[in-house]
């Protein structure tokens, strides 16, 4: 390895690490917010499964094929063990 | 003697402890198996559960424990001379708080990843759950007390710290804004903040500020008091990207390059230790050694705010069981690293104990005020810095620290009374939460006069409730090693020291604060006295009947044959 690689390496390493640090303490709060921010938008996009009137569902309804991955994460957060919605059985 | 004696027996035997005893912790106490799933990878869900390079965890864990108590406790002790403080500090980081922060780190990670208040129902049942939360609350409400007046003083008696105190908050803005929205490279942030930083510290030693006595019909410390209290209100509501995560990352830095200041300059100029190794000549009113040495240095001997930290985060993201070892012990030897540095400091930094004898007229007169002084003296010995920017650098230090924990203790006292009051079916916003937290703050720093002082006077107070916590915590250990039918020693011994000087200090404090007819902190001191005496029973119940059941291990190895 000649010197400039390994110069290249430890930067790239000091780097990561420094990154690392400045990250890690509030990486859980960062992932918490933009999870947050998930549900409400599940919420919003399955609203009118869910009984409650939705005015924009025209739209979401297309995006329900988009959620499906992610629905049964979604309702065992919410507190509800079993899939809520009959045309979703996930579980 | 010789400063570096001191450091390097200091040092040798901590590293021993990390060598030997943490080695014996980890076989045969804790028996910590590279192959056991831990709950980051069990749980592995890029929130809280993450598999993090052990170096890195450390770096984390122990910038997070590390905060101003280890210099404040030390420098308050060493009043009662420097061996007593030494002593407790080297043999507390090995057989204390090494086991104690693995002990925690281990209990979590064999709970999936669970925090030591959720343990405490479980290993000491439901009273413990709820003793566990009067206790961390009260702990937390003594931080942002005991902080604002620490950091106060510093303004004060430092007003060269003033510009780069302030001053630091705008370069962890600037961080920030570089970081998400110009998305400018970390390492070239990294440089141009502590850079930025050093610069403030070169133009507040050139420019001191210094307020008036009275400002507002308020003392100088007192309107301190005030400002720092409004600007970790707002600290603790602004998303944490722009100031908190910044402010945490340079102070994290300054911490390394600070202690590597002092360190060095200790190598390079050998002061000699003035102060006596016995104090025989205490000022009057110096409380007596016994019980209180072992409550006024807290962190830096045995710490339970390491328990929460331990559990809260870092057991979540441990990647082998093993790492425990490394970064819980090793975690706990950085801090006891500090708190030998602000021994030395406070020591060996003057030029004749009658110097010495003269900044501690009076128990609670040193403090961190003598760590600046004495600290700077031996910088400018050292390196050659001119002794007053020396000063700023370490006041800027101190109080950098103090302020981290004092943002984030406010921080996270919001987030107690908002689930206080949403037990009690209240439910209140950030705003009311925020107001509740300090307006409670202050009336526990003007209680004990209108100086503001009581954050101070209630130091020795935060080190029993700290030590309560290590001992709710050590609770939890030992009854998960009866059940499993392993060694408790390690864990008993410290157990039974830290409760029983815990509430003897609470004991002697009473009377201190009827005699004071400070009304306001002998009901907390009752409380917490409360609170100890519960904590004896509840774990000694659970320790009990954990000794009656069959060894889980004993248990298991005949169900399989």
């Amino acid at each position: 390895m000649t010197t400039r690689e390994t110069f290249e390496l430890a930067r790239t390493r000091l780097a990561a690490g420094l990154r690392e640090l400045y990250v890690a303490p509030y990486r859980s709060t960062f992932a918490r917010a933009r999870r947050d921010e998930e549900d409400l938008f599940l919420m919003m996009v399955l609203a009118e499964a869910l009984g409650v009137p939705n005015p924009v569902s025209y739209y979401t309804v297309e995006l329900l094929p988009a959620v499906y991955d992610r629905f049964h994460d979604w309702h065992r957060r919410m507190g509800l063990d079993r899939s809520p919605l009959e045309h979703i059985s996930c579980c | 003697m010789n400063s570096v004696v001191l450091a390097l027996i200091g040092v040798a035997m901590m590293i021993t402890g990390y060598a030997l005893y943490s080695k014996f912790l980890a076989r045969r106490v804790y028996r910590l198996k590279p192959a056991f799933a831990t709950p980051a990878h069990e749980h592995r869900d890029g929130v809280d559960f993450v598999p993090t390079n052990k170096y890195v965890l450390w770096g984390h864990h122990f910038t997070s424990v590390a905060g101003a108590a280890p210099i404040v406790g030390p420098a308050v002790a060493v009043i009662w001379g420097w061996l007593p403080a030494f002593l407790w500090v080297t043999i507390g980081t090995v057989f204390f708080a090494g086991m104690h922060d693995l002990g925690a780190l281990w209990a979590s990670v064999r709970n999936k990843g669970r925090s030591m208040g959720s343990l405490s129902g479980n290993y000491i049942g439901p009273r413990g759950r709820n003793l566990f939360l009067v206790v961390i609350f009260l702990l937390l409400l003594m931080v942002n007390a005991a902080f604002a007046v620490v950091i106060s003083n510093l303004l004060v008696s430092t007003p060269t710290a003033v510009i780069p105190t302030w001053g630091a908050i705008l370069v962890a803005l600037a961080v920030g804004q570089a970081m998400y929205r110009f998305r400018v490279s970390l390492p070239v942030v990294s440089v141009l903040g502590v850079v930025a930083l050093y610069a403030l510290i070169l133009v507040g030693d050139r420019v001191p500020v210094v307020l008036p006595e009275t400002i507002l019909g308020l003392s100088d410390n007192s309107f301190w008091i005030l400002v720092l209290f409004v600007y970790a209100g707002i600290a603790s509501v602004l998303p944490v990207w722009l100031l908190l995560q910044p402010r945490d990352y340079i102070n994290g830095l300054q911490l390394f390059i600070g202690l590597g200041i002092l360190y060095g300059a200790v190598l390079v100029s050998a002061p000699t230790v003035v102060a006596p190794a016995l104090n025989t000549n205490l000022p009057e009113g110096t409380p007596n050694i016994v019980p209180l040495l072992f409550v006024t240095i807290a962190c830096g001997a045995i710490s339970g705010f390491h328990g929460m930290v331990s559990s809260g985060t870092s057991s979540k993201q441990l990647d082998k069981e093993t790492d425990a070892r490394f970064v819980g012990y090793f975690g706990a030897v950085g801090e006891g690293l500090l708190a030998l540095g602000a021994i030395i400091a406070t020591t060996a930094g003057f030029r004749t104990l009658a110097d010495w004898e003269a900044v501690y007229s009076a128990f609670n007169s040193g403090g961190v005020a003598a760590f600046v002084t004495g600290g700077g003296s031996i910088i400018n010995a050292g390196l050659g810095i001119p002794v007053s920017l020396s000063a700023t650098i370490l006041a800027t230090m101190a109080v950098l620290f103090a302020a981290t924990t004092m943002d984030t203790g406010v921080r996270l006292q919001r987030f107690v009374v908002q689930e206080a009051a949403e037990l009690a079916g209240i439910r209140i916003g950030k705003g009311v939460s925020t107001v509740v937290v300090l307006v409670v703050a202050l009336g526990l720093a003007f209680g004990a006069g209108a100086d503001g002082s009581g954050g101070m006077v209630i130091w020795p107070l935060f080190g029993t409730t700290n030590q309560l916590l290590a001992g709710l915590t050590l609770s939890i250990v030992a009854v998960m090693l009866l059940r499993k039918g392993r060694p408790v020693l390690p864990v008993l011994v410290p157990l039974v020291f830290v409760l029983s000087m815990s509430v003897f200090a609470l004991v002697v404090q009473i009377g201190t604060f009827y005699a004071a007819g400070n009304w306001l902190l002998l009901g907390m001191d009752l409380v917490i006295l409360v609170a100890a005496l519960w904590v004896i029973v509840e774990a000694g119940l659970a320790m009990a009947a954990a000794r009656r059941a069959p060894a889980e291990e004993a248990v298991a190895e005949s169900a399989r044959h």
